[in-house]
């Protein structure tokens, strides 16, 4: 069962079967009054169980995507599924964080999510209580439970959100930026949090624009670049059509280009004090001993994989804001 | 440069669990094979976690472990309690129990709709009738009656009846039950429509200015759902505002003034018990009034992000009304006008009462309610929330 644009329940023709997807999207496109088109049909296919990140630089369509998913946004085309159910049966299993945190400044921490929680139909007002305190505890805000949010700092506010977003047992969680807001501290809490979700089965998907942060959290990734999705896949995969390096630190660094090049290495490079060549289908530790039996000092010897960073230069010809 | 080298970054738990038959799929093509590759690994993470609470608290050891020392934030896994753990009384959500659930969901289903919209509303009450500002409304409601009262009983007590004033002066220093009709005709063209504009204008726009709206829907509230909740409120708080007025007034007047039996308009005696049915009726009546200007603010609502916009477009409606009512030549449109119906209140004051005044009000109350209501789904139920 798929969701098209408003209505229900409809077939979904050509798109692949969502029954092993939480999130499938078909040719979503989104253009705003004035033309603007915010997302360019998008083709997205979450797995369940994974922790998706969902990647891009501000103003790429990410949000834009996040609320179609979520109801608020109507599709101008396109398709998509969430949890392969109708939309009104599928976001009460959907916890959601988006665009940062929004609540009544003139109550409580609890009875903010005292209020969401009746919003959904499908919540039982006899557990709220039970609910509300696991939530709260869960992100560490149990003692600022009965605190008026007006009150409460940026981070604290951020967590709170992702309480709301734990209400209930959830299927899927969106978080759109997280991390937002939070230093150094809450953000490995919610990396933490975020993979212990994970483990208890539900997916999990990311939106962020902090590359570094979205390699440590996900096992797969998609990147999205002014509305258009550039990839998609395993984080793996993503990095797999780009090449492993080794690097090689040593004070003979023309020596060593030249023992790289006789062992059989490509691309082999000297900079300095720092020899790096395509490893290719060559073990590091025969490589190292080829060096050191030729009587090359090496001081140092790393294996360089890909990072995201690498796959998103590589396929978009140009950076974007890596630390935020 | 985030380039890390493999020794470290390559043990990472996010890549441990990914499966090394994927590394080789080129990413644009891979969404179908990924999805059937990682939905393996998924069941896989599945199974491990209905392994059991001993795996568990092996990875939540290593967790803590890793983490090295106790942050006062987010609790690590070892510290709470899993999901699977914690909703045990509950049925599981998913899969299994899904078929269950939709056996016998079409009685429980039903009731547990209607459970869960009295709750929201039972929250949106809540949320409205504990807010200072809507309280301290009704509080100046309540205080104008009095201020009134007192007024009247002393210029009552001064001055001697030749004036136009000199006959409301009368009539409420006769009967304590007239200061209610007094003090409705004072408040009802313009304060009353205030209270209520502030609190049906504020319905969405308020929650779309706060970013709330998409958490509401998200939650999900349902449009219509939550478009009904909304003005049911609004409805409620038009009528506080109404009551509150005729209790001020009732109290006021009996305090001030004498009780007894009641000279209606058209001179002839009711009975005290009977003046205060009709004040019953007046105030049904008005709340009518009130209710109808409410689907204009919460219509209103619907098209702004920022709520005292909305309020303010009401109430200037209100008053271009009040304006084009007092221009003579202007009688025609004056059946048209929502304000003109107002005051028609006052027919409980004849013998018998004037049902086909009250009759007509409420008719136009109606079409007002229908007209604005249907406006404010319309756009409600298709609006791109992005606030």
């Amino acid at each position: 069962m798929t969701v098209v644009t408003q209505e229900a329940g409809a077939p979904f023709g050509a798109a692949p079967p969502s029954g092993d997807s939480a999130i499938v999207t078909a040719g979503l496109t989104k253009r705003f009054r004035g033309g603007q088109i915010a997302v360019d049909t998008l083709d997205l296919a979450v797995p369940r169980g994974s922790v998706f990140g969902f990647l891009g630089p501000n103003g790429s369509g990410k949000t834009t995507t996040i609320r179609m998913l979520l109801g608020l946004v109507s599709p101008t085309e396109g398709e998509y599924s969430v949890l392969g159910l109708p939309q009104a049966q599928a976001l009460p299993k959907v916890g959601a964080l988006v665009e940062g945190p929004a609540f009544y400044p003139y109550l409580s921490g609890a009875a903010n999510l005292t209020r969401f929680d009746a919003a959904d139909p499908t919540a039982r007002g006899g557990t709220a209580k039970r609910r509300i305190a696991e939530a709260l505890e869960r992100v560490g805000l149990s003692a600022a439970a009965g605190k008026r949010y007006r009150n409460y700092s940026l981070g604290m506010r951020q967590r709170l959100s992702i309480a709301a977003a734990l209400l209930g047992p959830r299927e899927l969680l969106i978080l759109d930026e997280p991390t937002n807001g939070l230093d150094p501290q809450g953000t490995r809490e919610v990396r933490t949090l975020v993979k212990e979700i994970a483990a208890d089965g539900t997916t999990v998907f990311v939106s962020s624009h902090l590359l570094a942060e979205v390699e440590q959290m996900c096992t797969h990734a998609a990147i999205m670049r002014t509305g258009k999705l550039v990839a998609q896949g395993t984080i793996a995969s993503l990095s797999s059509g780009l090449v492993t390096r080794i690097r090689v630190e040593t004070p003979d660094a023309d020596d060593a280009a030249r023992v790289l090049t006789e062992t059989g290495l490509a691309d082999v490079r000297a900079e300095g004090r720092e020899v790096t060549a395509e490893l290719g289908g060559h073990a590091p530790e025969r490589v190292n001993a080829a060096l050191v039996g030729k009587g090359v000092a090496v001081r140092g010897l790393a294996v360089v994989r890909p990072s995201l960073e690498d796959v998103f230069v590589g396929l978009t010809g140009e950076g974007f804001d890596v630390d935020g | 440069m985030s380039t890390g080298d493999g020794a470290t970054s390559g043990a990472t738990p996010a890549r441990g669990t990914t499966p090394a038959s994927e590394a080789g799929s080129a990413a644009r093509t891979a969404s179908g094979v990924a999805t059937a590759t990682a939905t393996g690994a998924a069941s896989d993470v599945g199974a491990a976690t209905a392994a059991g609470a001993a795996s568990a608290a092996g990875t939540g050891g290593a967790t803590t472990a890793t983490l090295g020392r106790r942050t006062p934030g987010l609790v690590p896994v070892t510290e709470t309690m899993r999901t699977s753990e914690r909703h045990p009384p509950e049925p599981p959500p998913s899969s299994s129990s899904d078929g269950d659930r939709e056996r016998d969901a079409a009685p429980r289903g039903a009731t547990r709709a209607v459970w869960a919209f009295w709750r929201l509303l039972g929250s949106e009450l809540r949320l409205t009738f504990r807010r200072p500002r809507n309280l301290a409304m009704l509080a100046v409601l309540a205080l104008v009656p009095v201020v009134v009262g007192v007024a009247l009983r002393i210029a009552g007590g001064s001055g001697g009846p030749g004036d136009e004033m000199g006959g409301i002066i009368a009539d409420v220093a006769g009967n304590s039950l007239m200061l209610t009709f007094v003090s409705f005709s004072f408040l009802v063209l313009l304060l009353m429509p205030v209270a209520v504009s502030v609190v049906a204008g504020d319905s969405i726009a308020g929650e779309a200015g706060g970013g709330t709206l998409r958490y509401l829907l998200a939650a999900p509230a349902g449009r219509t759902r939550l478009l009904v909740v909304k003005y049911l409120n609004a409805v409620v708080y038009a009528y506080a505002v109404t009551a509150v007025v005729a209790l001020s007034a009732l109290v006021t007047g009996v305090v001030l003034f004498p009780a007894g039996d009641v000279t209606l308009l058209s001179g002839t005696t009711i009975s005290f018990a009977e003046g205060l049915v009709r004040i019953a009726i007046a105030v049904g009546y008005v709340g009518a009034g009130m209710a109808a200007l409410a689907a204009i603010a919460l219509a209103v609502s619907t098209f702004t992000e920022v709520p005292i916009g909305a309020i303010a477009g009401t109430l200037v409606l209100v008053i271009v009304c009040q304006v084009l009512r007092a221009i003579p030549d202007l009688d025609v449109i004056a059946p048209y006008l929502l304000p003109t119906w107002f005051t028609n209140f006052d027919a409980v004051l004849r013998s018998p009462i004037d049902t086909g005044a009250l009759g007509e009000g409420l008719l136009a109350f109606g079409a007002y309610i229908a007209l604005f209501g249907s406006i404010a789904w319309a756009r409600f139920s298709g609006k791109d929330i992005t606030s």
